[in-house]
């Protein structure tokens, strides 16, 4: 026993656990910047959130040191029963769930509220290892690719159901761990393009998104082509055409481009560059011209799908609805208001911040939720540019540590666990830092280690800690 | 399994990218946009204005006309509203259910634009409201009150001496940016014209707030406050008693008084009756619409603002100037059968003895030999036409400070009106006009139009024989040394020496034998060398109106009044009392015991049935 536990210290990776230590301390200080109240002044109080806090971190490291003792092979003997009790888990909230905030996805036993939802991430890092590290699985076959497509939108769907729709879109984060596992490149290249799409467009004007569909085209064809010259004279042409005719046919008065407007004289003219390039690409076989065209037409189509659908056929409220969720509504004292108060906090920041205590807009209350989703709102506040990109800093610091604790796995369990735990924390971290400065969809999830609440700490915790005592114990 | 060293290699990539991204636009927001830490200070610093006290008007004598007190404004932050006790908030302020969910309502509509802001909720509530509301604020989560000084008036003064305030109007906004929505400014009378000194500055304190707009502490210990500056006061050269003294025998009389100090041009009382009662003064804009709904005409400035036919009292200016232009000599004699006959036209006058030389056509007011000398004036030969004689009369009438502004310190002033050649030309044609058609210029009346100021100051030239100071209202402010009234000395254009025989004959108007013909001998004072000249003027659409100017003593006169008594009849019969028993109380300071009937009659006179029928 002593023995095993002299290996263990030796074998832990200390950098890693460092930095959770960092960033529980950094988050147990910004809770309690965030809620500060001079009359409970004290840090350890626990009628305030800042000493539940304190609580929570308890737990969190009674918790670390348990998953440490724990036997390591136990995950992968049993991690199809821990997907299926993740499952039960959250069909059980669905029948016997409470209303908390919205969404009714809490179990409570006596005085305990239990988000099982919030849990689902170490279920299905689980279950997808050991499904994924069958020595007959294959990723590239239909029947694998569905089976692992199916453990993750299974419990998305009991999780959107339960409204905490932040939480289900977490769980596509596992895309990176399928990547990694050999999923081709182009699958997942195409999502995050797709997202991305389908958020400039209702973001922005349509023509503009179709003009940087352009542009990534051009600078796609000139990195790829062993011959510059053709593509800057077609992509070059084009736009000229696409200035000029107009300005000559006004000039003279020419009616023909009042009836067409900016948007529909673009695509015309994009459908004429489509099928030059495509008879070029066809004449002289070149592959990623097919491609590139193919992926150009489909952009426009999902840009223009997304617009109509969104303008023609959702009603305002449905409109209103999905605006919010993006975040993306202008009315800062209406449903922008969060994102707006929260960039207000963190620009008055400034370089080197306010000092600790001395945020005045999330100290008076000016952001909501500030000390569980906005919470990186205080950081920047008090902490200045130098605390909000050591946070990210330590974030990417850690992450790349998980990355290569997961390759120097042997077992493929692990590794696939590793890369499940690294996914969910850089989900988490990009949406959640990106929502509070305004580049990300506010979904409402946390930000790990660092924000209020049991739920979350615990949560990362477990993920993190199962993955240390596989390390400690690879061998 | 190292063939999947790329994968590695390029997730590695994409998440360092990511958080690349994050970083950068920290260094946006953070470091480069400068916008959000001005949001951020907008935010949390809550200025609350400091109205500063307005300043104060004065009489001449130190009373104070006008102060200020506080008032006290139910303001309302729509943000801050939660469900409370409306019952309890509309017994306070006697208020219907209805009226206040109507308020609630338009509040919340406005929601979104007032923001963080509160706002007046409900306007000037009582100081036993303020008190209640207090006792039971706790209970009115998002209601407030602000304080703010508003104008208050020892004693019951005339409103259009001083003016009101009042909260500025959108285009007022527009022309003075330098005000804000909300503020109160002068309106009309001394608080519009002399505002700048008035206002003060406002000042404010800073206070951080959250989000609720709860106050949290001073900003910087209130390092960057600005106290608010008080408004100067102002010292008027009205006498206050004797103001109050004349409001009280201008009531139920519809008409002006307006008395100088003719030695210095400074105005000792401005009355306009019937005028606005100070007692509306305070909450002026509740009842502007009945004010202006009312048929006597409470807001308008007759003292400054009506032009009436001056009637007899005009004969003086045509006198001098019949003197002047050596038309007319003092012993010039006309005779008067009941008025002047020239062909068709007539002019009637009064029966009195006749004929009359100069002294006594002013003494007994004679029509007849005014006509004479206004014809002697027109049909000067000595000038080329009557077109060239007409101006000549009109430069000198004009010197007289009719036809003309004189520039008092008030807003509003009229001009009145004065005919020339040109007027003639055009009502009649080029050489369509002679001396007759014009005849009634030689009594005050036709094209003529003067302000009771102007009477006034034209008994002040009487007084001063032959000049007059501008008529003004402020005498000092003491907190500004720069400030100077601005007074003027204006000669006439007729000689000194000329108007010794014209005052006598005022003063022998006043003070001649029973039985002489004089016709104001009411307006005698034992004790006091009053000179007076009576003026009855012709007004078409009911009974005449009175009109007496007068000054006193003859030598080194001190006080110099003219009264203008609308449908008042004979201007013996209303004015010259009004305007004796004025002067009577000014020079030595009591009524006699000898005139005591005429002071009780003179308040008991009601004209005011004659104006509503």
């Amino acid at each position: 026993m002593m023995r095993r536990n002299d290996k263990l210290i030796r074998k832990l990776d200390w950098w890693t656990v460092a930095t959770y230590m960092v960033l529980v301390l950094i988050g147990w200080i910004s809770v309690f910047a965030a809620v500060y109240d001079p009359e409970h002044a004290h840090i350890f109080d626990t009628s305030q959130r800042y000493g539940l806090q304190m609580i929570w971190i308890l737990g969190g490291w009674f918790l670390a040191v348990v998953v440490l003792l724990v036997p390591a092979r136990v995950y992968a003997l049993i991690s199809n029963l821990i997907y299926i009790i993740g499952l039960l888990l959250l069909l059980a909230v669905l029948v016997f769930g409470v209303e908390r905030g919205g969404s009714n996805s809490w179990l409570v036993f006596g005085p305990v509220h239990f988000q099982p939802a919030e849990m689902t991430k170490v279920f299905v890092a689980i279950g997808l290892a050991g499904v994924m590290s069958r020595p007959h699985f294959h990723i590239r076959s239909w029947r694998g690719l569905l089976q692992v497509t199916a453990m993750i939108v299974i419990p998305a769907a009991l999780i959107l159901l339960e409204k905490e729709t932040g939480l289900a879109l977490v769980l596509s984060a596992f895309i990176i761990v399928l990547y990694r596992e050999g999923l081709p490149g182009w699958i997942p290249v195409t999502g995050i393009v797709a997202i991305i799409l389908f958020l400039l467009s209702i973001v922005w004007d349509p023509l503009f998104v179709i003009w940087l569909c352009l542009g990534v085209c051009f600078i796609i064809s000139l990195l790829l082509s062993s011959r510059k010259m053709p593509v800057l004279i077609i992509f070059g042409s084009f736009a000229a055409v696409w200035f000029l005719v107009p300005l000559v046919m006004r000039w003279f008065s020419a009616d023909l481009f009042s009836y067409m407007d900016a948007c529909q004289w673009l695509l015309a003219l994009a459908a004429v560059l489509v099928v030059v390039l495509f008879i070029i690409a066809m004449r002289k076989k070149i592959a990623y011209l097919k491609i590139l065209l193919l992926c150009f037409v489909s952009s426009i189509i999902l840009i223009f799908s997304v617009g109509y659908i969104f303008n023609n056929i959702l009603k305002p409220h449905q409109q209103a609805r999905i605006e919010t969720l993006l975040g993306i509504d202008k009315d800062i004292y209406g449903t922008g208001y969060n994102v707006h108060q929260s960039k207000v906090a963190i620009g008055s920041g400034g370089f080197a911040g306010k000092g600790f205590l001395h945020g005045t807009q999330t100290k008076y209350n000016f952001v909501p939720e500030q000390s569980t989703d906005f919470i990186f709102c205080t950081i920047g506040e008090e902490w200045g540019f130098l605390g909000a990109s050591l946070v990210i800093f330590l974030y990417t610091f850690l992450l790349v540590r998980i990355i290569r604790i997961a390759e120097r796995q042997r077992q493929p369990f692990c590794r696939i666990y590793g890369y499940g735990v690294a996914s969910c924390i850089f989900f988490h971290v990009f949406i959640n830092i990106g929502m509070t400065i305004g580049i990300t969809p506010v979904i409402g999830i946390t930000l790990p280690f660092i924000s209020y609440g049991g739920s979350s700490l615990w949560t990362f915790t477990l993920l993190l800690f199962i993955l240390l005592k596989m390390d400690a114990s690879n061998d | 399994m190292a063939n999947r060293e790329r994968q590695k290699t390029i997730i590695i990539a994409f998440i360092v990218l990511c958080m690349v991204i994050l970083a950068g636009r920290l260094v946006f927001v953070q470091l480069i946009n400068k916008e959000y830490k001005i949001t951020a200070s907008n935010n949390v610093l809550r200025y609350e204005i400091v109205y500063p006290a307005r300043g104060l008007i004065y009489d001449r004598n130190g009373n104070i006309l006008v102060e200020s007190q506080f008032a006290y404004d139910i303001m309302i932050t729509p943000r801050e509203l939660e469900p409370f006790d409306t019952t309890g908030f509309c017994s306070i302020f006697n208020l219907t259910r209805e009226r206040m969910d109507q308020m609630l309502s338009d509040i919340r509509g406005r929601r979104s634009a007032i923001g963080y802001q509160s706002v007046i909720f409900l306007r000037q509530v009582t100081k036993e409201q303020y008190t209640r509301f207090l006792e039971k604020s706790y209970k009115f989560p998002g209601f407030s009150v602000q304080t703010r000084s508003v104008r208050s008036y020892p004693s019951p003064i005339c409103g259009n001496l001083p003016g009101y305030i009042i909260e500025a109007d959108p285009s007022f906004l527009e022309k003075n940016p330098e005000y804000r929505a909300g503020d109160y400014i002068g309106r009309t009378g001394l608080e519009e014209y002399y505002e700048k000194w008035l206002r003060g500055e406002k000042g404010y304190s800073i206070y951080l707030r959250d989000v609720h707009n709860r106050i949290k502490s001073a900003y910087e210990d209130g390092a960057y406050d600005k106290t608010a500056v008080p408004g100067k006061n102002i010292i008027t050269t009205i006498d206050l008693a004797l103001q109050s003294f004349g409001e009280k025998l201008m009531k139920n009389k519809v008409g002006s008084v307006v008395a100088l100090d003719p030695a210095t041009g400074e105005v000792l009382t401005l009355i306009t009756s019937t005028g606005l009662s100070s007692q509306y003064l305070t909450n002026f804009g509740s009842y502007y619409p009945q004010l202006l709904a009312d048929p006597l005409k409470p807001l308008f400035n007759r003292a400054i603002m009506s032009s009436y036919p001056p009637g007899s009292v005009f004969k003086l200016v045509n006198g001098l100037i019949g003197l002047q232009e050596g038309v007319v000599k003092p012993e010039t004699r006309y005779s008067c059968s009941m008025g002047y006959h020239a062909g068709s036209l007539t002019v009637g006058c009064h029966s009195h003895p006749s004929p009359t030389n100069l002294l006594q056509s002013v003494m007994m007011s004679c029509n007849a030999y005014y006509c004479n000398v206004l014809r002697s004036i027109l049909d000067n030969p000595a000038y080329g036409s009557i077109a060239e004689a007409m101006d000549k009369w009109q430069a000198y009438v004009k010197s007289f400070g009719f036809g003309t502004r004189l520039g008092i310190d008030m807003p509003g002033e009229l001009a009145g009106s004065l005919p020339g050649s040109a007027l003639y030309d055009r009502i009649y044609g080029k050489n369509r006009w002679r001396s007759l058609t014009v005849i009634s210029l030689s009594i005050g009346q036709g094209e003529i139009g003067a302000t009771p100021l102007q009477l006034a100051n034209l008994a002040a030239i009487m007084a001063n024989r032959g000049h007059y100071y501008t008529p003004h209202l402020v005498r000092e402010i003491p907190e500004d040394p720069s400030f100077r009234p601005n007074v003027e000395r204006h000669q006439v254009m007729v000689d000194p020496e000329n108007f010794r025989i014209i005052v006598e004959g005022m003063y022998q108007a006043v003070n001649a034998p029973a039985g002489s013909g004089a016709t104001a001998r009411q307006a005698a004072i034992p004790g006091v060398e009053m000179c007076g000249k009576t003026g009855t003027a012709q007004n078409p659409h009911g009974e005449d109106h009175s009109v007496f100017i007068c000054f006193a003593p003859k030598d080194n006169p001190r006080i110099a009044v003219a009264v203008y008594i609308e449908k008042g009849g004979f201007g013996a019969s209303q004015a010259a009392p009004v305007a004796s028993l004025l002067v009577e109380k000014y020079l030595t300071g009591t009524i006699h015991p000898s005139r005591q009937w005429l002071y009780e009659r003179t308040l008991e006179q009601d004209l005011l049935t004659r104006h509503l029928q």
